[in-house]
């Protein structure tokens, strides 16, 4: 039984079928990504599964329970966080405040405990705290907890993206375009993160990449989109010799190139 | 129901004489809107320079002997003019002036500078009559062809400054149609309108469009000033406000942006408006009468956001980039 | 040894300025001094304990010892305290939700008129019996349920608003604020509740339980000055519950979230924040604060009318918020006092002056132009009456060269 089942998930914006039919399994243990040229429907995807769209058609299954018509903050509680494409950090907000967001559905005080600052309260949020420093850490943010978050780089706000994804402890963490903008040496340590994440923080990843060197490196399973529609599904080295990826991706000879290095 | 039949053509004329004004202001805040998606909230402030502009001139004229001798149509000609013109260029200082630099901001400051601007303009406005005539209530001298009234039926009399207010309405709204989807400058306010950045990329000077939108937006503005203080006579820097919020309902009624659209939230707004008048009394039972009608436009706005926030006639505004 | 010295300095100019004001209870500045000793103890780096306690000392003891000389200086703080409560149950809504509610008079507005209707003679034209003007017991009562009152009409209000976009929400507010005030207009009709634009008066003020006790002391217990003082703690109180509710909210998941939604409201609601749910909340809580301020506010003036709640007071309360720093508790205080000084003594300040230059007959001499002899100053030219012209300035000024306000949130190092 798959983790995360899409069942046949269709979406429409007026003319454009965004999503055709798409139907992806997610196991337990494993990464798995996400390609295909631009404007495939990957992020409309990951937009459909968190809860921003409502699929047309079709059934998104995640822990024997239909995601369909959640609102995404439900999604959330229930173990689902992402990144996005481009980044969307709370600027104004330190890089601890953007983590602890993260925690908000984790975080069970109710008001009167806020209101007469009991110790419940406090023992909670110092609890809180602790545990974002950890993930900061992880991130490799050490000692920048309080630095306003539109002041980092863009590399390390891509990792405070990741960092405040994991704060809502989510058993699938979606993320899009993680190393889009990072030079060879930035993306490696990112795949050091992921399968770090995987032994003890996550049970699943779903990463959409542009990066062939990452996709190859890193994924157990690789699920390719083309205008909508899923055309091709396998391990790595399957899909990367699969014709009708090939097709899909011809005149993007770059992609050949990095895949055979 | 007899008094209510009998009234229905006036009450249907009035409402008609205030749609036609309401649109007039709709239309400032709506293609300020659809260039720049952007409330001017000081827009209420230009109408009444308008209607103060109109009164001085005619002031000035009376003070000066002319206006008993000129022939009306050349003292309404000045007075529309003049109001039209000063209006529509106070709209382009006040956008250069109070908003230029800020509408690459968060949208909310321009929103609070605009804010600014709108009371600094009423007090300003009382200020200048203050010193000038020591008082800031003004009257329009009446001019006895504009009180002349014509009766169509039993039922129906129409004043002559009516007429001039559908008349002028009508010759401006087509005059505004053919500039903007027949001239240039038009197209170029419709571009930019649409994508500010495309349109630049194809040398069209942004900036100036821009001041062109507040300058065509501030003068109907104006001239639904200077055709409110003929109509209503009595001005104050402060009565602005009320009918600048009630028309910026209209262009939300019709479709932000949308220029056709602010003449039909207009109109639906005035006639709205009117039969709540004349009619609420009688509705409730005298329990709830002509002074709630300016709940009416407030309740409105609130429908027609929660239910159909894109209006009548459907936005016009920018294409977001995904 | 910095902070011994600066703590030293600190009790030197609390003592100063208090003196000051003691001796020349005409002088505005001085006034102003001992006010601005508030904020210098909140600045200054000095060692903690004294600060508290010299700000302890200058608000439960001095400024009342000093009112008690001069009744004035009681009205301006009561004042300042209704707006700094007012500013910051509108920053919430404002600074740290990012919700530009434009018609927060409104709230204020309810507030009183709960109060007025019950606390005055006023329902018993609606509900038969004789029952009214509740005893002044019930003031209190009608605090705590004004708090409630405020809560659910704040949710009312934001249920409609919640998906509008930030100028349309915005308009909106500002609609439903004048709906308030031309119901409250009106409602004098069929049924009379409100008593329309004549006004709701005399309203019960708060008993004074405490007046046996300082007879006792010997004390002068007569009701003009001893209610200016207990209205003062009131207020006192009052903010003090209204700072400590909204810091800590601030520093709790909830104010994390508001903030969040300010920055981000898609991505807020991709990390689990439950959106309309804490929009609403800070609709509720800002709205409540405003709300009890308001009965407060109807007891202390006996007499309410509809001009109190306009749009004018909903446009000050936000510069308030915009001068001081929107989203900073401390902007807010500062913003609230900044702009209350300036209405009730700068600005004020500058129209008695003005009318003294027109009295003394003096002539201004301007070189090349001629002389200008200063009787001929308009009596209409009043500054005190050129409130709006004021405001709208600074709003414009504010948002051109500094929209982050004074004091902004994380101090001046922002941007």
């Amino acid at each position: 039984m798959a983790l995360l089942e899409l069942r046949a998930v269709s979406k429409r914006f007026g003319g454009l079928q965004a999503l055709a039919n798409v139907s992806l399994e997610l196991e337990q243990g494993t990464i798995a990504s996400l390609i295909g040229p631009n404007g495939a429907g990957k992020t409309t995807l990951f937009n459909t599964l968190t809860g921003l769209y409502r699929p047309d058609q079709g059934e998104i299954r995640f822990q024997e329970r239909s995601l369909v018509g959640l609102k995404p903050e439900k999604i959330t509680a229930a173990g689902i966080s992402r990144t996005f494409q481009n980044i969307r950090l709370f600027a104004q907000m330190t890089v601890l405040d953007n983590v602890l967001v993260g925690m908000h559905a984790r975080l069970k005080t109710s008001l009167p405990a806020i209101f007469l600052s009991s110790p419940q309260f406090k023992r909670q949020e110092q609890e809180a705290r602790v545990r974002a420093l950890e993930l900061i850490e992880l991130a490799g943010l050490r000692g920048r907890e309080n630095e306003w978050a539109h002041r980092l780089s863009y590399g390390e706000q891509r990792r405070l993206e990741i960092a405040r994804a994991l704060a809502a402890a989510p058993e699938i963490l979606l993320l899009d375009e993680p190393t889009a903008g990072m030079n060879g040496r930035e993306a490696q340590s990112l795949m050091a993160l992921f399968r770090e994440l995987i032994g003890q923080h996550v049970k699943a990843i779903l990463l959409i990449e542009h990066n062939m060197r990452v996709v190859m490196g890193i994924s157990h399973r690789v699920h390719v989109l083309d205008y909508g529609e899923k055309i091709a599904e396998g391990c790595p080295e399957e899909v990367r010799r699969n014709p009708r990826v090939i097709e899909a991706y011809l005149g993007q000879g770059s992609w050949m190139v990095n895949a055979q290095s | 129901m007899d008094l209510a039949l009998e009234i229905l053509p006036q009450v249907v004329l009035d409402g008609i004489v205030l749609g036609f004004m309401y649109a007039l202001i709709a239309l400032g805040y709506t293609m300020v809107y659809g260039v720049l998606e952007f409330i001017n909230f000081a827009h209420s402030e230009i109408f009444v320079l308008g209607a103060f502009v109109g009164v001085e001139v005619l002031l000035l004229l009376q003070s000066a002997g002319y206006l008993a001798t000129m022939h009306p149509a050349i003292v309404l000609t000045l007075v529309i003019v003049s109001g039209m013109v000063i209006s529509g260029f106070a709209a382009m200082a006040l956008e250069r002036v109070a908003y230029r630099r800020l509408l690459g901001e968060p949208r909310l400051v321009a929103l609070i500078s605009a804010i600014g601007a709108s009371f600094f303009l009423q007090d300003g406005l009382r200020l200048f009559e203050s010193l000038w005539r020591n008082t800031f209530y003004l009257n329009y001298p009446t001019l006895d062809f504009l009180e002349r009234a014509v009766p169509l039926t039993a039922n129906l009399v129409i004043p002559v400054k009516s007429m001039l207010v559908i008349v002028m309405a009508l010759i401006t709204l087509a005059g505004l149609h053919f500039f903007v989807n027949r001239t240039r400058l038009g197209l170029a306010i419709r571009a930019v309108a649409q994508d500010p950045d495309t349109a630049s990329l194809m040398g069209v000077a942004v900036n100036r469009v821009i001041a062109l939108t507040f300058f065509v937006g501030g003068s109907l503005g104006g001239l639904a000033g200077v055709l409110f203080g003929i109509h209503y006579s009595l001005v104050n820097p402060y009565t602005g406000f009320i009918p600048g919020m009630k028309a910026f309902t209209a262009a939300v009624l019709g479709g932000i942006g949308n220029i056709p659209g602010a003449m039909v939230g207009g109109m639906m707004l005035g006639l709205l408006e009117a039969f709540a008048a004349s009619y609420l009394s009688l509705l409730t039972n005298g329990a709830f009468g002509a002074e709630y009608k300016d709940v009416v436009a407030f309740l409105v706005l609130i429908l027609i956001l929660i239910f159909r926030p894109k209006g009548l006639l459907g936005e016009t505004v920018r294409e977001s980039k995904a | 040894m910095k902070r011994s010295l600066a703590g030293l300095a600190l009790c030197l100019y609390v003592a100063l300025s208090c003196a000051l004001a003691y001796f020349f209870p005409q002088s505005a500045l001085a006034f102003l001094l001992v006010e601005a000793g508030l904020f210098l103890l909140y600045y200054v780096p000095a060692p903690r304990r004294l600060k508290i306690s010299l700000g302890a000392l200058l608000l439960l003891v001095l400024f009342p010892v000093l009112g008690w000389a001069n009744g004035y200086y009681l009205e301006v703080a009561i004042q300042i305290g209704i707006f700094v409560a007012l500013a910051l149950g509108l920053n919430i809504v404002v600074g740290f939700v990012g919700l530009l509610n434009l018609g927060f008079v409104a709230f204020y507005a309810i507030g009183a008129y709960f109060w007025a209707i019950f606390g005055s003679p006023q329902a018993n034209a609606f509900i038969g019996g004789n029952l009214f003007p509740l005893s002044p017991n019930w003031f209190f009562v009608f605090l705590i349920l004004s708090i409630i009152v405020g809560a659910l009409t704040g949710v009312l209000l934001g249920l409609p608003v919640m998906r509008l976009r930030g100028d349309y929400l915005a308009i909106v507010t500002l609609g439903f604020a004048e709906v308030v005030r031309a119901l409250v207009n009106n409602l004098d009709k069929p049924i009379n509740f409100t008593n329309g634009p004549r006004g709701i008066a005399p309203i019960t003020k708060p008993p004074l339980f405490f007046r046996p006790l300082l007879e006792f002391f010997g004390a002068d217990v007569s009701d003009a000055k001893l209610y200016p003082l207990y209205f003062y703690f009131l207020i006192l109180f009052l903010v003090g519950i209204i700072i400590w509710v909204t810091r800590q909210l601030e520093n709790s998941r909830i104010g994390r979230a508001w903030k969040a939604i300010r920055e981000d409201e898609i991505a807020a609601a991709a990390m689990g924040v439950p959106v309309v749910r804490m929009k609403l909340l800070a609709f509720a809580v800002g709205a409540s604060f405003a709300a009890a301020v308001g009965v407060l506010f109807a007891a202390k003036q006996v007499f309410i009318n509809p001009e109190s709640f306009t749009f004018m007071e909903s446009i000050g309360v936000l510069a308030m918020v915009i001068v001081g720093g929107m989203g900073s508790i401390p902007g807010a205080i500062l913003g609230a006092t900044g702009v209350t000084i300036l209405n009730l003594q700068l600005l004020k300040g500058l129209s008695i002056w003005l009318n003294g230059l027109r009295q003394s007959g003096a002539i201004l001499s301007i070189p090349l132009l001629g002389s200008y002899p200063l009787a001929q100053l308009p009596a209409q030219f009043e500054p005190a009456k050129y409130e709006r012209m004021v405001f709208g300035l600074i709003l414009i000024v504010m948002m051109i060269f500094r929209p982050q306000g004074v004091l902004p949130p994380g101090g001046a190092r922002r941007k």
